[in-house]
């Protein structure tokens, strides 16, 4: 083993305490002597406790995540492969998508937090030389509504948290066409803001994060490094160079400009053949894309930290190596193409430098001119973190509901539409540019957000779906519920369900229920995408999630999706017009426990949350799909947080026209509080003209789906539920105000 | 009384806005000019200023003027 | 008959603009990069939306002082057809190719959504198939479009007719409550006193397939399209 890599005079003594700050433990200190063959330096040590920690190496969650199912036809780049996974779209075409969390940066500092997680997913996606063409979020903060203590701090973050993500998508230019908001207490001071890209490419155009050939040049690209958030893993190096006070950095502002020109670059390169291979910078970004690279190409790489471009002067080899800057990539070159790289990054005026070449050793080296400061086998250091099984003890199982509070119905529905969570997310969304690049057919607001790529000429619909209610009661059933109401959604959409990724939010995985709670997630998502037939492409794992409360609810955010074959076939969740008939496809249902119903009106997170049938399931939106392309569907919305009344209310008013509704349920033996605000799984409101109501109820019953006429859509003013001899009556205008103007009205709020 | 509040995003921390205005000033035929950094500066004038008035104009500038994790400020009082 | 979409640093409506020229209305159309300096040969240019140079300093500032921006005005001052479509109309008038200022939304919010807009003058190469009043359906998509200038240069806008689209509400009625920005007097667009110049806020080529919610930017292609064939 070589032992060139010398300690600097600056370098603090390894000490235990050294150690333990870094999150290394002891027996963690051993491997990697054995594997040095020799103590680490100062470097090497902060090296290591990056790319093994749980976000590099999923050391925690690796022996969870293999549950995944991950192959099918279509899968061109499984997960955990490459940047992002990639699936195959036909004609040629492939979608690369991912997700992945900020959840940490955004609680400190939620503007740049989460602009930078913006900026670090679009990077993933053109890394793969996918050009991105649209952005979700899936976002989570404590409550924003009634007198709580945190409510401020709640509004702020969540203000912060969305004009971050506007300020990035916007400018780049990628539109952020959906996603889902929820709010509950368990998030507070922990907010998640998991967010996710797609890009598409042509089969051939896939690019590799690998270091092949030896003897290629190693570029460096884009921005120059500064002393951007250092202030977690390298404590120790800022409290010695550190001068003032002011000195000390921690949170990385975005640059979407810089990025812009990153991406349009990246992808003219990428359009020549001057590329052996490509990786992006995120988290200790020259640490992670020099081994992971040589790792994927087994080979080594060499780079020399004097040429590497710096915005700060003074920076030590482990400041550099740990440095998590954004908008930075990592580039192979063929050797004898160098030029075609400096032509292209010169045209769109952005750094460049070549740093270093890839070799046949095996090792990552670092070097400052002549002096090597660090030499790690790029494998064992990428590849062989230590995997752990954690304890797990599981949650005692969830409670049937005793006896189900009453309410004054009628006001009951005007609370849920009014709660943050059921609300329009109008406020959000608006403050998003979600119609550039000229392709969402379907606006944010209805089930699933549809897209058409007009390069490919293929129109996706994806969502984001995630109840962490029912995760909490009972986690495996909750996931299960999340991958099933991502494809209700997506059925609901007209869409066939292609793969998945996921986001996996969880607390402190060394206390044993917490990490039962992420194991019976993730055995219920992927019993979910099998039985959906959609692969997970790959995702992200944010753990630690934690208040001093506690940890907050599981919460395993799925993103799905699907492929809408015609265009004829793009389904909205809005009445279309007065006459047509509204149909129940599904039972009427009975499960309150987790319901929003409970939680919005009475504050309790309580009962057995509502099950899923899978094959029952799979049947409704087969049905709803060959209804929709009997061309008779001209609404589609699924029954989830809230109800059927929340459902039908929110066909209601969620179009371009307000419409309203007389529905008759007849004699339902349920208590009216059931009926209207039960959350059982596996239904939809369809909307159909008069003429096609029978047929369309046969077809459903035919196929096995319990199916009935439930009303008619009406021009009137008001939305009104007859059933077992009561009416219930709402003026939709009150609706539709309600709905529209919760959120804006609860964040003009001083 | 009269405060002047000059709010600058903190030396080591990322200003993408300077960094293109200092480029863009470089293509202007001025490229001697190595660091452009952007802040605001604030004017402020108080009526009744009370004893505790600069005290309570250091708070609102680190609670409210400026994000002490991004930014630092100057805070001036004009007599 | 040839169309140029200037691409500045941080450009990002720069193929949308493309696609809706070329693809919808069939006129060929190049992408001119902003270093370029002539602009020889085209009949129509447009200045697409985005974050020209991440809309530092303020939008449009750093943008105007590209190499391309004296062909621009060049051209402009020879009487060619110049439309500047949002981060474009805050070039033009950072330029002084169009009056007035593009300063922050009343909200202090980025705003995307359909917006109605009132038809004005027609007696301009950009609208003369529409009608004066006729109510379009185009999006907006920006943070910086409330419009504002002295009070003599909005007595010249109006007395040369020079207001082409004001925010109005379904119906067609200009007042406050369909102003989504504080621009003044509800401008959404103006052109130049020459009227080959024409810069608004919102994105007519987000309007231009009704599988997209709406057609009504078409009228202003078309209508360029028929100004250029005469």
């Amino acid at each position: 083993m070589n032992t060139t890599a010398v300690s600097l005079p600056q370098d603090p003594e390894i000490t235990p305490a050294v150690i333990a700050k870094h999150g290394i433990t002891p027996d963690e200190y051993e491997r990697i002597q054995k594997i040095l063959g020799r103590k680490p330096n100062f470097t090497e040590l902060g090296i290591f406790s990056v790319m093994w920690s749980e976000h590099c190496s999923y050391k925690n969650s690796k022996p969870e995540l293999r549950k995944f199912p991950t192959t099918g036809p279509t899968v061109l780049v499984k997960a955990g492969e490459e940047n992002a996974g990639v699936i195959d779209v036909g004609d040629g075409w492939g979608i690369a998508f991912k997700m992945e969390s900020h959840n940490h940066p955004s609680a400190i500092e939620p503007f740049q937090g989460a602009a930078t997680g913006v900026g670090g997913i679009i990077r993933d996606i053109f890394t793969m030389g996918a050009r991105p063409v649209f952005n979700l979020n899936s976002l989570r903060f404590g409550a924003i509504s009634g007198d709580g203590p945190n409510v401020k701090t709640n509004r702020r973050l969540f203000s912060g948290v969305v004009a971050g993500i506007a300020h990035y998508g916007n400018c780049i230019g990628i539109p952020t066409i959906g996603g889902e908001v929820y709010f509950d207490e368990s998030y507070e001071g922990n907010p998640l803001v998991n967010v996710f890209c797609l890009g598409v490419l042509k089969h051939e155009e896939i690019a590799r994060g690998a270091a092949k050939g030896i003897g290629n040049p190693v570029f460096y690209v884009g921005a120059e490094t500064g002393r951007d958030g250092l202030a977690g893993a390298a404590f120790a190096s800022r409290e010695l160079t550190e001068e003032s006070k002011q000195d000390r950095p921690a949170v990385q502002v975005g640059d979407p400009f810089k990025e812009k020109l990153l991406l349009e670059a990246c992808l003219e390169l990428l359009t020549t053949d001057a590329v052996a291979g490509i990786q992006d910078m995120g988290a200790a970004g020259l640490t992670c894309s020099t081994c992971e690279t040589a790792s994927r190409g087994g080979t080594g790489v060499e780079i020399d930290l004097e040429k590497v471009p710096k915005r700060e002067v003074g920076m030590t080899p482990y400041e550099i190596m740990l440095s998590e800057s954004q908008e930075r990539m990592l580039i192979i070159v063929e050797k004898g193409k160098e030029h075609i790289v400096k032509e292209i990054f010169e045209k769109w005026d952005l750094p460049y430098a070549e740093v270093g070449v890839v070799n046949n050793d095996g090792m990552m080296r670092v070097k400052v001119g002549a002096v090597t400061v660090a030499e790690i086998p790029a494998r064992q250091l990428a590849d062989e973190a230590p995997i752990y099984n954690r304890e797990v003890s599981p949650k005692p199982a969830p409670v049937a509901l005793k006896n189900l509070p009453k309410t004054d119905v009628g006001c009951a529905l005007g609370k849920l539409l009014a709660d943050p969570s059921i609300a329009s997310k109008v406020w959000v969304y608006r403050q998003y540019d979600h119609m550039v690049r000229d392709g969402t057919m379907v606006l944010p607001g209805s089930d699933a957000a549809v897209f058409i790529v007009r390069e490919a000429n293929k129109i996706l619909a994806s969502t984001s779906d995630c109840n962490a209610i029912y995760c909490a009661l009972d986690p495996r059933e909750g996931a299960r519920v999340a991958v099933a109401e991502a494809a209700r959604n997506l059925a609901c959409s007209g869409a066939i369900p292609l793969a998945v990724t996921d986001n996996l939010n969880f607390g402190n995985p060394h206390k044993p229920e917490n990490f039962w709670q992420l194991r019976e997630c993730v055995e219920g998502l992927a019993e979910g995408c099998n039985a959906f037939n959609t692969p997970v492409t790959g995702g992200n794992v944010s753990l630690y999630n934690e208040n001093p409360a506690g940890a907050i609810d599981p919460t395993p955010t799925v993103g799905m999706v699907g492929i809408i074959e015609d265009e004829k076939h793009v389904t909205t969740s809005s009445f279309k017009d007065a006459g047509d008939a509204v149909i129940l496809l599904g039972e009427l249902g009975n499960e309150m426990g987790g319901s929003h119903y409970l939680k919005v009106l009475f504050g309790r997170k309580e009962g057995i949350p509502p099950r899923v049938d899978f094959t029952k399931e799979l049947a409704l939106h087969d049905t709803l799909r060959g209804l929709i392309r009997q061309g008779v569907v001209k609404s589609a919305h699924d029954c989830a947080e809230g109800g059927l009344a929340v459902t039908l209310a929110e066909s209601c008013i969620c179009g371009k026209k307000t419409l309203g509704a007389d529905i008759d349920f007849a004699a339902t033996g349920l208590q009216p509080e059931v009926l209207l605000f039960n959350e059982s799984q596996t239904r939809v409101v369809v909307s159909v003209a008069p003429a096609h109501a029978d047929a369309a109820v046969a077809f459903a019953r035919e196929k096995g789906i319990p199916a009935r006429r439930i009303g008619t859509v009406v021009g009137g003013a008001q939305l009104a539920i007859k059933a077992d001899g009561a009416e219930y009556k709402w003026p939709v205008a009150d609706l539709s105000a309600t709905w529209y103007g919760s959120i804006s009205s609860l964040m003009s709020e001083a | 009384m009269k405060a002047r509040v000059t709010v600058m995003p903190k030396k080591s921390v990322l200003d993408p806005q300077g960094v293109a205005v200092r480029d863009a000033i470089a293509h202007h035929g001025f490229p001697q000019i190595s660091m452009v950094r952007i802040g605001k500066v604030m004017e402020i004038e108080i009526d009744e200023a009370g004893p505790d008035a600069e005290a309570r104009l250091h708070e609102i500038c680190a609670d409210l003027l400026s994000n002490p994790v991004i930014e630092d400020y100057v805070l001036q009082i004009e007599g | 008959m040839k169309a140029a979409v200037i691409r500045f640093p941080g450009s990002n409506c720069d193929q949308d603009c493309h696609y809706a020229l070329q693809r919808v209305f069939g006129i060929s159309t190049d992408y001119v990069w902003h270093k370029d300096s002539s602009l020889k040969g085209y009949d129509l240019v447009v200045l697409p939306g985005g974050f020209s140079y991440g809309d530092y300093l303020r939008c449009g500032a750093i943008a105007r002082f590209s190499p391309i921006m004296k062909a621009v005005t060049d051209y402009a001052n020879a009487g060619g057809l110049l439309i500047g479509i949002c981060n474009g109309f805050q070039v033009l008038t950072e330029s002084r190719l169009l009056p007035g200022a593009l300063v922050r939304n009343r909200s202090l919010h980025f705003i995307c959504e359909h917006r109605f807009l009132r038809v004005g003058a027609t007696d301009n190469p950009f609208l003369n198939l529409a009608q004066p009043g006729q109510v379009l359906n185009i999006p907006i998509a920006h943070g910086e479009g409330n419009y504002t200038a002295d009070q003599a240069t909005l007595e010249e806008l109006n007395a040369n007719r020079q207001i082409l689209v004001r925010y109005c509400d379904a119906k067609g009625t200009v007042s406050e409550a369909a102003n989504p920005n504080g621009s003044l007097n509800n401008i959404a667009g103006i052109c130049n006193a020459g009227r080959n110049v024409f810069g608004l806020m919102p994105h007519p080529e987000r309007a231009c397939e009704a599988r997209l919610g709406s057609e009504d930017g078409n009228v202003i292609f078309q209508s360029i399209l028929k100004y250029l064939k005469n």
